[in-house]
């Protein structure tokens, strides 16, 4: 079989305009795509037999931008740019201009939300990772790394989570390098779940650096190393009502969807709910403290 | 003797059944009283010794409850102490048991047996906190361990034939030995009512139990030799021979109403004494293929089939007598005609609900589920919502959390434009030389690897590794007995709330001394132990010291309550 440190990478790379317009100083567009490439090209050198896969992450689309084992993708350089980062910010650029012609269609609906479409790239890498795992025997070992600095979107937070548990049903590792402001706590709980990398960099301007420090390594070898281990996870749930995150609340017995509060039915399965039992208890309760 | 009476509380029954009649007996100079303790209760009794024939009393030690039988010219009375139940139910009730000796014997058992509940013990009943009884009150369950160990099953009947196995014939002195256990007995009995019925009849009356024994076994030799023109001349001569040998009438009489009443669910355990199929012949002797019922013989003939099926039959009815009762002949078989009676008194009800009932349920557990045809009216339709419009629908909600985050957004075009500017400048300008400066650098990986080191040597090397088991053992026994105690505490102090009596008010006053005490131990703790650990021990004992606070905090609460309340006058005077 494939010799143990190969790895096929699948990047998902956050194009959301509006995260990127109010990003902080210290990293803006320019300088992430940058270190993004440098480290695609790392990558590429480490192994002759590695591949790449980038997917962008869009405000209102996603798409591959760059598949390594493609032929159609192979490009012989010419000026300054490798070959690799003039086709990749060729195909930035378009994916770019697809995307706010997408956006440009809603525009009526005033809609902005800052959240990029990470539901929607997950499940792209996924599929494409299961493509690679019916290829046949000879595959690398496939891994998921997200480059994010989008706020979770909450409405995405089902979707998200299917496509967590998915990733470890396949076990595929999902990594996250989150350069936002606050963290994600989607990500870090896709992280813990598959067996994967979540950091937050504290100095953004050497993102390279913990680029190729922590997520260069292949599934093989890390197991000889130690990876930065985040202090705790933030493990809670969103409700299904309004996607708030919650830490208690209601959940339904069949279908084990979340409320924040008590409902009559369930609205994603239909079933009644009884008279919650707390009300009745609390009725004694005031009852016997009156008397 | 100061007074020159003694006086017992007793239970005053005038026949076995009888509940008994609370009240005082008291043995005055030649002379029993009995008074009871309700004053308009008829049964008194006023006795003087020389009327009293006889006296039976309960053997001391037996498990029995003492009664004491006194048989007089006028009538037979019993009389028993009251039976005192011991009340280790709720312990808001003030307990006022007396631990039979077997409890307290079995307490000091359970108390050698675990070091923990010993320490806890001491630490509590020792110290003055708990009562007794209010330790034991909530281990209630291990103390009931023992007495469920006597099992409520009685075990079934074995399915091999014990009365067909092999007598001892001796050539020499022609003589046949039959071996009879009390279990045979009650296989014979159980299958052959008849048989049953003339023992009761003809025992110890008529015949002595080995002529009967001899006689059923002469028949049953008969039987098996086949000789039907022996059998039918000696059941001429000997009645109770003939008993034997005739078809049983009581069973064709209950025949059909027996067939009705098997159950085919059954549940049947098997033990050693089923496996026939290890005996020769599978434990049958008699070999069926060779009987042909002659028209004439019917009477004195029974066929292999006959036998097998009732022996069947009354293995699958299970024994209604308990192991205990086999012990001898006669008691078999009072204990299985005792049984009889009751069934028989049971069943007058109308046969034909029962029949109808039963087929009811025979059909019930006989349908196969997967074959039975689909039957949804008691189902609701799954229905699961269309996924679009839970995701559709939830974007009025996203706007809220997502408006705060875009303060001072720019326009989309604008947004975008800066994009595509920034890609350009790339693709124009080319990258840095070098991506990082080196000082960033170097500054990353050395805050990555403090962070790896640090998380490594502190959150444990291995996930699964426990953080009480980090700890040394002293420490770890402290806390952990520290949180047993609390638990103890918690369970005693919560119980006790609402208050009602007096005595649970100085429980409770007890338990707060006690969980000040516990509060001011488990603070020394935190400050003695060495400082690598303290915090992990300051996180571990958090929860204990909030249960603590809530608990005094809830009973401050209580006393100025109560406290405000007496100050009120009633009635709202001021």
């Amino acid at each position: 079989s494939f010799s143990d440190d190969v790895s096929l990478l699948v990047v998902l790379i956050d194009t959301n305009p509006f995260f990127w317009s109010t990003s902080s100083s210290s990293l803006n567009f320019h300088q992430f795509v940058s270190h993004v490439l440098v480290f695609l090209d790392l990558i590429v050198r480490l192994s002759q037999l590695n591949q790449i896969v980038v997917i962008a992450t869009g405000h209102n689309t996603c798409d591959y931008i760059y598949d390594s084992s493609l032929d159609t993708d192979q490009v012989t350089g010419e000026g300054e740019l490798p070959a690799l980062y003039s086709f990749v910010l060729q195909r930035l650029e378009e994916f770019v201009n697809k995307d706010e012609k997408l956006g440009a269609k809603q525009e009526g609906l005033s809609e902005k939300r800052a959240s990029s479409l990470l539901s929607g790239s997950l499940s792209m890498a996924l599929c494409y990772i299961q493509r690679v795992f019916r290829s046949g025997p000879l595959h690398p070992q496939p891994r998921i790394l997200c480059l994010q600095g989008s706020p979770d979107g909450s409405e995405q937070y089902v979707s998200i989570m299917n496509a967590i548990f998915s990733a470890q049903r396949s076990m595929v590792p999902i990594d996250c390098c989150y350069v936002g402001s606050h963290n994600s706590a989607f990500l870090q709980q896709a992280s813990y779940i598959t067996g994967g990398v979540y950091v937050k960099p504290q100095h953004l301007e050497g993102l390279y650096q913990y680029l190729a420090t922590v997520f260069a390594v292949d599934l093989h070898s890390r197991s000889f190393l130690q990876l930065p281990r985040p202090a705790g996870v933030d493990f809670r749930a969103s409700c299904f009502c309004h996607k708030t995150t919650i830490d208690m609340g209601y959940v339904c017995s069949v279908c084990l969807s979340i409320f924040c509060k008590h409902h009559d039915k369930c609205s994603t399965c239909g079933s009644v709910f009884g008279k919650a039992q707390l009300d009745a208890a609390s009725d004694r309760k005031r009852k016997a403290s009156e008397s | 003797m100061s007074s020159g009476q003694v006086t017992k509380r007793v239970k005053y029954k005038t026949s076995v059944k009888d509940a008994g009649t609370p009240g005082r007996l008291s043995l005055v100079k030649e002379r029993l009283l009995f008074r009871p303790n309700n004053p308009n209760s008829a049964s008194k009794l006023d006795m003087q010794f020389k009327y009293i024939t006889n006296h039976r009393y309960t053997k001391e030690g037996s498990n029995k409850a003492p009664m004491l039988n006194l048989t007089s010219n006028q009538a037979c009375r019993a009389l028993a102490p009251p039976v005192e139940a011991p009340n280790l139910g709720a312990s808001s009730q003030v307990p006022s048991e007396q631990p039979s000796r077997d409890d307290l014997l079995f307490r000091a058992r359970l108390l050698q047996d675990s070091s923990e509940l010993q320490k806890l013990h001491q630490q509590f009943v020792g110290g003055g906190v708990l009562t007794e009884a209010e330790f034991w009150a909530t281990r209630k369950k291990l103390l009931e361990k023992d007495s469920n160990t006597k099992s409520k099953q009685r075990g079934g009947l074995k399915s091999s034939v014990l009365g067909e196995s092999k007598p001892l014939i001796d050539g020499r002195t022609n003589r046949v030995t039959f071996n009879l256990t009390p279990e045979i007995v009650r296989e014979i009995f159980s299958e052959k009512p008849a048989v049953h019925r003339a023992y009761l009849n003809f025992v110890p009356s008529k015949v002595t139990e080995k002529d009967f024994w001899t006689k059923y076994f002469r028949a049953e030799y008969l039987q098996r030799s086949k000789n039907i023109a022996a059998a039918i001349a000696e059941a001429a001569e000997d009645e109770e021979l003939a008993i034997f040998l005739k078809p049983d009438d009581i069973l064709a009489n209950e025949t059909r109403r027996k067939i009705r009443r098997v159950d085919p669910t059954l549940d049947m355990e098997a033990d050693q004494g089923d496996d026939y199929s290890h005996l020769p012949d599978h434990g049958i002797l008699r070999d069926g293929s060779k009987e042909v019922p002659e028209p004439g013989n019917e009477l004195y003939r029974r066929t292999l089939l006959q036998d097998l099926n009732r022996h069947a039959a009354v293995v699958l009815q299970g024994t209604p007598i308990d192991e205990e009762q086999l012990k001898d002949t006669q008691t078999v078989a009072e204990a299985l005609e005792r049984s009889k009676q009751e069934r028989s008194t049971a069943s007058k009800d109308d046969d034909s609900m029962a029949d109808q009932e039963r087929l009811k349920g025979i059909s019930q557990a006989m349908t196969i589920d997967d074959l039975r045809g689909s039957n949804d009216h008691h189902l609701a339709p799954l229905w699961i919502k269309d996924p679009r419009d839970y995701f559709d629908s939830q974007q009025a909600s996203s706007f809220r959390t997502s408006m705060e985050a875009t303060k001072g957004s720019m326009s989309s075009q604008e947004a975008y434009g800066l994009l595509r500017e920034s890609i350009s400048q790339i693709k124009s300008m080319g990258l840095n030389h070098p991506i990082v400066a080196p000082e960033v650098a170097q500054k990353v990986l050395s805050v990555l690897t403090h962070n790896i080191s640090s998380t490594k040597y502190n959150l444990g090397k291995k996930p699964g590794e426990s953080l009480l088991d980090s700890l040394p053992t002293s420490v770890r026994d402290e806390l952990l007995h520290h949180h047993i105690s609390i638990e103890e505490l918690m369970k005693h102090f919560w119980s006790s709330y609402p208050i009602t009596t007096k005595y649970l008010n100085t429980k409770v006053i007890k338990l707060k001394d006690e969980m000040s005490k516990m509060d001011s131990q488990l603070q020394k703790l935190k400050e003695t132990v060495q400082p690598d650990i303290r915090h992990q021990i300051t996180l571990l004992i958090r929860p204990m010291q909030q249960a603590l606070e809530a608990a005094m905090q809830h009973y401050d609460a209580e006393q100025q309550k109560r406290a405000s309340k007496a100050r009120e006058k009633p009635n709202g005077y001021s």
